[in-house]
């Protein structure tokens, strides 16, 4: 993997999208939505009722994530990754419907890598439990859709610098599995 | 006797959901740091260093360490001299519902787990008792996120099956929660007891401080093995290659019917937090 730091901007291309390798590190400044599990039931609802949704998903990226409150000065709580693989069931519909980019944490299973590979799109890993941390990059948020979710509702982030891996690609290639294998014993 | 009044627990509670979520214990932060330094993968290292840094922030902002500022889950000792004044388990869950408004922490239960309606407090808890001799109300809280936990088993074996179906199943459990828990993980192991009293104690192993041995010589092995077993796994920090899969492995053992051997794992991501209070 490289050592230099690839700076991106959303929202993302299908060019940019190719040049990505599993194993890059980049950082994302521009807007990306935040939704976890309801949220993403919600919106796979929608589309299969042939209902619009409330935000324009093309070319977009989403950030698994549902923040802690933000304390008076902040423009978010902490705001670290969720699991990924719970986004499996409904991902590859909203790839097929333009998504891009998503961030998370952990691997994504088959029926995703393929979307990703068909669809043009790249998954991103960021660190899990850096929620302090990550919370810095995000220099505004505002909830766009299910208010009634809570930490679950859908946020419209502008982020700064925004750091993550990227874990796998549109070419089917997955760091999970290369950095293991070379650190692998017995 | 000695008596302690329901809002002298519900204020300690809700300091104790704050402390918690803050401050990561001085044992973790000194692992994470002992780990980072042995790592060979440069990504691990840096990943390591991501969360040594998070935890000085949380600490310094006084902002919670993980947005998963998790399920309210209680080990109470209650000395056997001590009256509550009230009801220790309504003290607890207010001291809950104030700790997580007051502490600007997530509220992350639903009331209902298939229709999914967020309870908005963070309550209920989930409280252990023990009672104990003495003096004493201990209370320790471990706010448990849900990504870790998700990646926790129980499995009924056979007798037949002894310490090796044990230490297989454990490393098997690790191995295929993978890059999902927020490794590097704490592993905390039941042996023992029923069903059910197998699951509690893998959850009380993670109360352990890192660095401890077991008491017991025996199991002192089999922590060590297992951790030397789980760090050759490859999983690394953030589950994307290294040496830093697990911080530490505790069992805990208890008694059995001589038809079963039950056996529980319970995942605990690197914000391995607890904090306890005496009253």
């Amino acid at each position: 993997m490289s050592t230099d730091i690839r700076r991106i901007t959303t929202p993302l291309t299908e060019a940019i999208v190719k040049e990505l390798k599993a194993g890059d590190k980049v950082t994302i400044t521009g807007v990306i939505y935040s939704a976890r599990d309801a949220a993403h039931k919600r919106l796979v609802d929608l589309i299969a009722q042939g209902q619009p949704l409330p935000l324009e998903i093309k070319g977009q990226t989403i950030y698994f994530m549902g923040p802690s409150p933000a304390k008076p000065g902040q423009a978010i709580g902490s705001a670290g990754p969720t699991t990924s693989y719970r986004m499996d069931a409904y991902s590859p519909t909203l790839i097929e419907h333009g998504l891009k980019g998503m961030i998370g944490k952990g691997v994504r299973g088959p029926e995703v890598v393929e979307a990703m590979k068909k669809h043009k799109a790249v998954y991103f890993a960021a660190t899990g439990g850096a929620a302090a941390l990550i919370s810095k990059s995000i220099k505004k948020a505002e909830i766009v859709a299910y208010e009634d979710l809570g930490a679950e509702a859908i946020r419209r982030l502008e982020v700064v610098d925004f750091p993550c891996i990227v874990a796998q690609d549109c070419h089917g290639q997955n760091y999970y599995e290369i950095g293991v294998a070379e650190y692998k014993r017995s | 006797m000695k008596t302690v009044r329901a809002d002298q627990i519900s204020d300690a509670v809700a300091k104790l959901c704050m402390d918690a979520n803050y401050n990561l214990g001085p044992d973790v932060m000194q692992a994470l740091k002992d780990f980072r330094d042995r790592e060979e993968s440069p990504v691990g290292k840096e990943l390591l260093d991501q969360c040594i840094v998070n935890a000085e922030i949380a600490h310094k902002d006084q902002v919670p360490i993980c947005q998963d500022t998790g399920f309210a889950v209680f080990f109470v000792e209650l000395g056997d001299q001590v009256i509550v004044e009230g009801n220790l388990m309504a003290a607890i869950t207010d001291g809950v519902r104030r700790g997580y408004k007051d502490g600007f922490l997530r509220k992350s239960i639903v009331e209902d787990p298939l229709r999914r309606k967020n309870t908005g407090d963070n309550t209920p808890p989930v409280v252990w008792i023990d009672v104990v001799p003495g003096y004493n109300l201990k209370i320790i809280i471990a706010p448990k996120g849900g990504g870790s936990e998700n990646m926790s088993e129980v499995k009924m074996l056979k007798p037949s099956d002894g310490e090796k179906g044990v230490k297989d199943f454990v490393v098997d459990r690790v191995k295929r929660s993978g890059s999902n828990p927020c490794p590097p993980v704490i592993v905390g192991v039941g042996i023992g007891g029923t069903y059910d009293k197998c699951a509690q104690l893998s959850k009380k192993a993670l109360l352990r401080e890192i660095g401890s041995k077991h008491v017991d010589p025996y199991y002192a092995a089999m922590e060590e093995e297992l951790l030397t077993r789980i760090n050759d796994l490859g999983i690394g920090p953030q589950g994307l290659g290294g040496r830093t899969t697990a911080l530490a492995v505790f069992v805990e053992a208890h008694p059995c019917h001589i038809a079963s051997l039950p056996a529980a794992v319970n995942i605990q991501c690197h914000a391995a937090r607890h904090k306890s209070a005496v009253l």
